[in-house]
């Protein structure tokens, strides 16, 4: 994910020399925990059950802190807040436009001051390499959040020259109270995602963060509090999916939910939607994204950014490019090359800036990719490299390629959310594109090849949200990313982002008589 | 320009607890402010002028002499034009910038502005004669927002893919146009300098900008501001100097691809010949105007009163937006005109220091002495002198509050540009009537409405030819909005989404695709 920041500020992410070492800081590698309540009307509740549940440090297994556990009680409590920070009359909604940006860009201004410590709290709730966190993570949030402070007051409604002696506007008005329920993979990252939108178009927040990885969230919304957002326009309340999540999905009073996670959940919220009031819905869901290496590509880079594609986050990214097609001719030394790479990636302790891979987020992930692993042996896949843990404690794997893969294999139609890379065979253009596109997913997709036709003609045909030719995991917030098929509903980022976050009301008014 | 409101920040607004405490905070002015930059900004330098000349510029309050600043003619246009082409180089640091980089610049700029508030406000006042209150919570507020605006659109500034006949893909790139000169007037010097500024280095041009000869000083601070936050040397460059010599040296350059304008309509017929003989630069012109309030009887009267005062009387009457024919409903044209005259009477008149003075002198000698003319026209031609119409016996450019009734539409004081505190009010009888005279002007900057029947204002909006029409309310002007003129008051749009069409060149590019698919 996210290549854009790497090769302007962090280029040769894989192999950081002493240098640019120094353009990081070094890690606090016990950052203390300031919060771990629930966040409502800008201020800390404990849960209404008193429940907690702990955070793990996935690369010991040791409890970092409790947390509050929202439930239903909490979500209640919760959207009451944000309904009231939504009523007609409240500071919030008669603040300027410009306003609510002003208040965006200087909760962009907090997290860059904050950004050596939320990285740090990042690694160690979530495992992923500090180095990544401060270089990647962090400035996207920080990019993320100044881009939609920009569109507080860009964002137009239009006249509009209708029939008849009338007159005929349109106003892009707020959604309302908005449920939005994230993932553990780049929990600052995807909080940003979903806040910066929502908040420039003038709607309130319920949002629940994973269970596995509360922690920045929090942090960040004690700097929402700080930068002076009134209270109750963003609440944030740590919890399952089961109690907290499906309350959000099914509450009568949230206006609109946003969901990012598995397929499998992406049921469930729409359901729950349908069975309740009818919110507004949309959907970030899983992939199986097919990266295709046509033989005229350039291969050291190809080999280079397949691996990325992959391995990145630990190989916990909803885009992961987990089915690399590489055509015939070249397949051999591809594979060669690729578990080269792989045998070289670093994995490790997150805090060392050597490491190139933490731990993979908790027990059950782990489990579930070792399961993956086996099935793909078993199914009559080649395994190439790794395939067991990689550490005697923490939930580290090792760097795990198969080749001859078949498109029936479960490894190859299931996503594996861990690093765990699929090489499979292609002969022709018409056959690699159907192949791509024979998948219920369709979230991202790739193309290496020097042939400007073949380029385009690839990446028209392909059935994916986002389509990246000779690079991958280019994410810039300017850019709309959503999926296909069962890969979601709906577009975030961009300006397209901003249409998730509206209801468009038509005005019109009688006229005695229209001009043009 | 920009409304006369004082702006409080969202929060302080709504908490009446806030809202006092503020009142505690209102800015004082810096005493004796150091004046930094007096010299030519190129290349994020100081220089000297080529011909060694110096101008002077004035306090207007006092008619005394602030400082002498180096003056630019066609020699130093020369060297700025040659900066800001090699920052627009390609390969250079300005063109391989990402955009979001330079909306944080722009983001930069309109902190450190911030930051100088009161500095710059007492500079501006000190320079242009103009209440410093206003100038702090007008035109400082108006100059940073208008670069926050813009430092937001820098990433949001779209090109489209488009379903081309064929077997083709299309799309297109809103590409910077290259080296614009901007031209900006003294009646708003500091957000003059941030309408042009922010959409052309949003947009990723670079920029020679001429501030007026009248009020140069806050332009040079926002100079160093431009090098404090970060931008590449070139991009933008500041040449104090004269309108027909390196105004004109700007306007004719075969080195600069576009020229923005605002000021008189006279010079703006002779930008636009400069253009059209020289490389047909792209032209933008905000000048004059002789705006139409008009006034229906159902008005809000108190609210039409004095917003039609706030409408000419804003800033010593040098608005080019200033409402300037007040057409007046006759039911209650004869108590309109009295309580508009008791207003003007009421009107305070002094140092732009004072907290109590609503109006300041006149920017300068010379244009009092255009507007004393003016009114005297308005007598020989048989307009009632309700007050004022003189200049009062004190040190610096003052002139009275002043306010004609029985005007004549063909009369000059009805006809002419004043900007001076100047007020003219005319009778009408019916709609009809009432939107043909407020069109039977070369002008078409703004216009207002007044009225309290929705169907009277969506008519008389409809039909007005402005760019900008108020309807209960005057200079409500924001930088989300675009403001421009029909007919003679202008070419083209500044401000909101629209502001940056003017500063973009389209690129269309077209590649053969076989096998095009939907």
């Amino acid at each position: 994910m996210l290549r854009t920041v790497i090769s302007r500020t962090f280029p040769q992410v894989f192999r950081i020399s002493a240098c640019q070492h120094s353009t990081i800081p070094a890690p606090n590698v016990h950052p203390d925990v300031h919060y771990n309540k629930i966040f409502i009307n800008n201020e800390w509740h404990d849960a209404v059950s008193k429940k907690t549940f702990p955070t793990i440090n996935p690369a010991t297994g040791e409890v970092i802190c409790h947390v509050a556990e929202g439930d239903k009680a909490d979500v209640e409590k919760a959207v009451k807040a944000a309904k009231d920070a939504f009523k007609l009359g409240s500071p919030w909604r008669r603040m300027d436009a410009s306003h609510r940006g002003l208040l965006l860009s200087r909760l962009a201004d907090c997290i860059e001051r904050d950004a050596a410590y939320l990285a740090e709290l990042e690694t160690l709730d979530n495992g992923k390499p500090y180095a990544i966190s401060y270089s990647v993570d962090v400035p996207m949030v920080v990019k993320c959040l100044r881009y939609y402070a920009g569109w507080a007051d860009k964002w137009e409604g239009k006249t509009i020259p209708i029939d008849g002696d009338y007159f005929c506007y349109t106003r892009h008005e707020p959604i309302g109270v908005c449920g939005q329920i994230i993932p553990w993979n780049f929990p600052l990252l995807m909080q940003a995602w979903k806040l910066g939108p929502a908040l420039a178009t003038g709607n309130t927040v319920v949002m629940k963060v994973a269970e596995q990885t509360p922690l920045t969230a929090l942090y960040v919304a004690s700097l929402i509090k700080e930068v002076g957002f009134p209270a109750g326009v963003v609440n944030i309340v740590p919890g399952m999916g089961p109690t907290a999540g499906a309350a959000i999905a099914s509450h009568m009073d949230v206006d609109k939910v946003a969901f990012t996670g598995s397929t499998d959940v992406g049921h469930l919220i729409l359901k729950a939607s349908s069975d309740s009031n009818l919110k507004k819905v949309t959907l970030e869901l899983g992939g199986k994204s097919p990266n295709i290496i046509l033989s005229d590509a350039n291969m050291e880079e190809a080999v280079e950014q397949s691996h990325f594609a992959l391995f990145f986050n630990q190989g916990q990214c909803c885009c992961a490019g987990s089915r690399t097609y590489v055509q015939e001719s070249i397949y051999d030394e591809f594979l060669e090359r690729s578990v080269e790479r792989a045998k070289k990636r670093i994995v490790g302790d997150p805090f060392n800036f050597n490491t190139e891979q933490g731990p993979q987020v908790d027990e059950q992930q782990f489990q579930k990719i070792l399961g993956y692993i086996s099935s793909g042996k078993s199914e009559g896949a080649k395994l190439m490299c790794g395939g067991g843990p990689a550490a005697d404690r923490g939930y580290f794997i090792q760097p795990t390629i198969f080749s001859d893969v078949k498109d029936d294999m479960k490894i190859a139609r299931e996503e594996i959310f861990g690093p765990v890379m699929q090489i499979l065979k292609f002969k022709s253009l018409e056959e690699v594109i159907e192949r791509a596109n024979d998948s219920k997913y369709g979230l991202a997709a790739a193309v290496f090849t020097q042939n400007i036709d073949k380029a385009h003609y690839i990446s028209s045909g392909l059935r994916a949200g986002t389509v990246w030719i000779n690079c991958y995991d280019v994410f810039g917030v300017q850019a709309p990313f959503g999926g296909y098929k069962a890969s979601g509903i709906g577009r975030e980022l961009g300006e397209y982002g901003l249409d998730n976050y509206t209801e468009v009301k038509t005005v019109t008014i009688k006229v005695p008589q229209k001009n043009s | 320009m920009t409304s006369s409101k004082v702006e409080l920040r969202g929060e302080v607004k709504n908490d009446p607890a806030a809202l006092m405490a503020s009142l505690h905070l209102v800015p004082s002015p810096v005493p004796n402010p150091e004046i930094k930059y007096t010299k030519i900004f190129i290349n994020n330098e100081w220089h000297d002028s080529v011909s060694g000349k110096v101008f002077s510029t004035y306090n207007p309050a006092t008619g005394e002499k602030i400082c002498d600043v180096q003056e630019a003619d066609k020699a130093d246009v020369d060297k700025a034009v040659q900066a800001a082409r090699s920052a627009f180089s390609l390969g250079s640091v300005w063109r391989k910038m990402d955009a979001s980089e330079r909306g944080k610049l722009l983001f930069k700029l309109a902190d450190l502005v911030e930051r100088d508030s009161a500095y710059l406000a007492t500079l501006e006042s000190l320079d242009t004669g103009k209440p410093f209150l206003s100038s702090f919570f007008v035109d400082l507020q108006g100059t940073i927002k208008t670069f926050r605006y813009f430092a937001g659109w820098a990433d949001k500034i779209h090109g489209s893919t488009i379903p081309i006949d064929g077997e083709y893909f299309t799309l297109t790139r809103h590409e910077p146009i290259g080296v614009c000169g901007q031209i900006i007037p003294w009646n708003f010097p500091l957000v003059m300098t941030a309408w042009k500024l922010g959409p052309a280095l949003s947009c990723g041009n670079t920029v020679v900008l001429k501030p007026a000869e009248e009020t140069p000083l806050t332009c040079l601070y926002i100079a160093a501001l431009v090098k404090e936050a970060g931008f590449p040397p070139g991009v933008v460059n500041i040449l104090p100097g004269y309108g027909p010599t390196a105004g004109a040296a700007i306007a004719s350059h075969m080195g600069i691809d576009k020229v923005a304008f605002t000021g008189s309509t006279e010079v703006g017929k002779l930008i636009q010949e400069a253009a059209g003989k020289s490389n047909l630069k792209r032209v933008t012109l905000e000048l004059g105007g002789k705006s139409p309030n008009i006034i229906f009887a159902d008005a809000d009267f108190e609210l039409a009163v004095e917003q039609a005062h706030q409408g000419v009387f804003f800033n010593n009457g040098q608005c080019c937006t200033a409402g300037s024919r007040i057409f007046v409903e006759e039911p209650i044209y004869d108590e309109f005109v009295r309580r508009s005259v008791e207003r003007a009477q009421r009107r305070t008149l002094g140092s732009p220091f004072d907290p109590t003075a609503e109006q300041g002198p006149q920017v300068s000698a010379e244009q009092r002495s255009r507007v004393l003319e003016l009114i005297q026209s308005g007598i020989t031609e048989g307009a009632k002198l309700e007050c004022g119409g003189k200049a009062p016996p004190s040190k610096g450019f003052f002139l009275e509050p002043t306010v004609f009734s029985d005007v004549q539409d063909h009369m000059r004081i009805a006809k002419e540009e004043i900007f001076g505190p100047v007020q003219q009010i005319m009778k009408f009888k019916t709609i009809e009537e009432v939107i043909e005279r407020a069109n039977n002007t070369e002008y078409g900057l703004a216009a207002a409405v007044f009225t309290t029947d929705l169907n009277k204002a969506m008519t008389v909006s409809t039909a007005l030819q402005a760019g900008t029409v108020w309807i209960n309310c005057y200079n409500a002007l924001s930088c989300q909005c675009p403001f421009g003129g029909f007919k003679m008051s202008g070419n083209g749009r500044e401000l909101g989404e629209i502001g940056l069409k003017e500063y973009t060149e389209v690129k269309t590019i077209t590649m053969q695709m076989s096998g095009k698919k939907s």
